[in-house]
């Protein structure tokens, strides 16, 4: 195949009560990079029963060229009518990759995607890299539990897609670059062919605790915490911060925490502005989730502990007396 | 109902090593294990029979050994397992993979609803579900966590990063399962024995009908790892080892503040 006629970086923008999710801008900040070191243009494309909010929401997210289709019938997500929609464009416009966010509904049409388009997928990236020599982008993901990390690459077919996982790239600001182009496509996906049909939704249940996707500071606890009682200082230390309790996979399996406040591999990706692990030993399973945060400090009283090497302050000592005492000098100095 | 299960054999992670010289993983003495979410989606299929009535078959693409995988599943309520097994398969993607597997669904004939598990331990794509359900043009739903028959059609409850789902998809189906309302049985001693005596049907590349040779393998493959690596830690910062623990803590709290981190 002639690689050369596949243009453009395109980004499918995964909307939530029409805006934008989390992870589809930060997708748009790293897909812009790659546009730029390609040479092409950066396409947000929009599947939709009300775009119009959207629309303006990614007109200021420093692309080149918005596709928008718009129908009743994508009101609710579904495997069928969202992977005929976007077949349609892909084989009308030929980009040379998609990018989508490793949501559920991003994992359940990437795969139906590429083998309808016959291309590749990959899933569950977390780094991407263009390579100027050979024009493929080079996409890392984390396999086996987040011990070993493999390069893929999809070097005979286009177009390249892959699903990025959210809290990896942060989103870029807000740029709003002159003569966007914004092209509405119609295309209607006949009703009989959906075969799912959406019946009902429930949100988890809301707390008012922050997210910890969206925490600037996570306090994270893991096997070092033996009972419930024990949390109590680290969620002192979260409340003083304005951050989350974050939490192992350990605690999720003791019941303490749910999965959603579970970092690591099989839990979330972060990047908060401080990172404070408390008694975490620092196995792949974890840290794969949290490297990328800007500040990191690990207290741990066993000196040989994995998670020191990636710490910014590696504290050696019981946390049991770390953090009290961290707390109580905290306050001093903040005058609280 | 015909049932489906598409399971694999992986190597159980939790049990990986790193080499600390070579920095490359140490296979060897690790186990070979049935992938969890692969129970999962085989007690979603064995709970579905036992409701609504038919029969599981499991499939498996691997090498010979795998069917260890295979025997295990029928211990826990499959009724019949095939192992496709050549090494034409060696080094298949996802496409591949999937193409291979639903080459030999359509031999095997007429599933209803194909269960797989949402994703593997060791390559962790979840694509192969979805990719099935293309090559056969079957109905998909992913990350299900409940699934009923309800007048002639399922009624799917998937969960969601932020909540959950019900749909109703008709058939023929894949679907893609997640742990939470299935944990997997444990076998008897009875049906260990029987499923030891059990005779696995075993194909090769060649035994599948109409199997494009082409679209199988490395040559199937639309991706490629063109690497592998342990994941390095950085250098360590600071480290703050004061004459206790207390005295530690006021130390960090100093210079987080002087730093203007908090």
């Amino acid at each position: 195949m002639d690689k050369s006629l596949y243009k453009n970086i395109w980004v499918y923008v995964e909307l939530t009560e029409g805006k934008a999710a989390k992870v589809s801008l930060e997708l748009l900040g790293e897909a812009r990079k790659i546009a730029d070191a390609s040479g092409e243009k950066l396409v947000a494309v929009i599947i939709s029963d009300a775009a119009e909010k959207a629309i303006d929401e990614i007109s200021n997210a420093d692309v080149d060229e918005i596709i928008v289709v718009q129908g009743q019938e994508y009101k609710h997500y579904s495997t069928d009518a969202y992977t005929f929609a976007l077949t349609q464009l892909c084989k009308k416009y030929n980009p040379s990759a998609l990018f989508m966010g490793a949501t559920d509904n991003g994992k359940d049409m990437a795969p139906r995607l590429s083998a309808r388009l016959d291309t590749g997928s990959i899933a569950d990236t977390t780094e991407l890299y263009y390579n100027p020599e050979t024009k493929d982008i080079e996409w890392t993901k984390p396999a086996f539990g987040g011990n070993l990390m493999a390069t893929i690459v999809c070097e005979k077919s286009r177009p390249q897609i892959g699903t990025i996982r959210q809290g990896v790239f942060k989103a870029a600001l807000p740029v709003k670059r002159d003569n966007i182009n914004i092209i509405r496509e119609k295309i209607s996906t006949p009703l009989e062919t959906i075969r799912t049909i959406f019946k009902n939704y429930t949100a988890n249940e809301s707390t008012d605790d922050i997210k910890i996707e969206d925490a600037e500071v996570i306090v994270a606890i893991g096997r070092g915490v033996k009972n419930q009682e024990q949390i109590a200082v680290f969620k002192e230390l979260a409340d003083l911060l304005g951050g989350a309790i974050a939490v192992t996979r350990p605690i999720v399996d003791c019941g303490w925490y749910s999965v959603k406040c579970q970092v690591g591999q099989s839990g979330k990706i972060v990047s908060p502005k401080l990172y404070i692990a408390c008694g975490i030993s620092g196995a792949v399973q974890h840290t794969a989730g949290m490297t990328s945060s800007d500040v990191i400090i690990a207290i741990n009283s066993d000196k040989s502990a994995p998670i020191f090497g990636f710490a910014d302050y590696a504290v050696v000592g019981d946390m049991f007396e770390v953090v009290p005492a961290l707390i109580d000098e905290i306050k001093a100095l903040k005058g609280i | 109902m015909k049932i489906l299960v598409c399971v694999k054999q992986v190597p159980d992670t939790e049990e990986i090593k790193v080499d600390p010289v070579t920095g490359s993983l140490i296979r060897e003495g690790v186990p070979a294990i049935l992938n969890p979410l692969d129970a999962c989606a085989l007690e979603a299929a064995v709970q579905f029979k036992e409701t609504y009535g038919g029969n599981v078959t499991v499939i498996s693409m691997g090498p010979p050994q795998a069917e260890q995988a295979l025997r295990q599943c029928i211990s826990v309520g499959a009724d019949d397992a095939v192992l496709i097994t050549d090494r034409a398969f060696k080094d298949a993607d996802t496409l591949a993979t999937s193409y291979a597997l639903s080459m030999t669904a359509k031999q095997l004939a007429g599933f209803d609803v194909i269960f797989c598990g949402k994703h593997t331990l060791d390559g962790e794509t979840g694509q192969v579900g979805p990719q099935i359900a293309e090559h056969l043009n079957y109905n998909q739903v992913t990350s299900a966590m409940d699934v009923k028959l309800d007048s002639g059609s399922l009624l799917v409850l998937r969960e969601l990063e932020e909540g959950r789902q019900t749909v109703a998809a008709s058939l023929p189906c894949v679907i893609t399962v997640t742990k939470t309302n299935y944990t997997p049985r444990y076998p008897s001693m009875k049906s260990k024995m029987a499923a030891n005596r059990k005779e696995i049907k075993i194909l090769s590349a060649s035994q599948i009908e109409g199997l494009d040779m082409d679209r199988i393998g490395m040559s199937g493959s639309r991706t490629k790892v063109t690497k592998s690596f342990v994941p390095q830690a950085g250098q360590a910062g600071m480290i703050i080892c004061e004459e206790t623990a207390e005295q530690s803590g006021r130390k960090l709290a100093k210079l987080l503040v002087d730093a203007k981190i908090i």
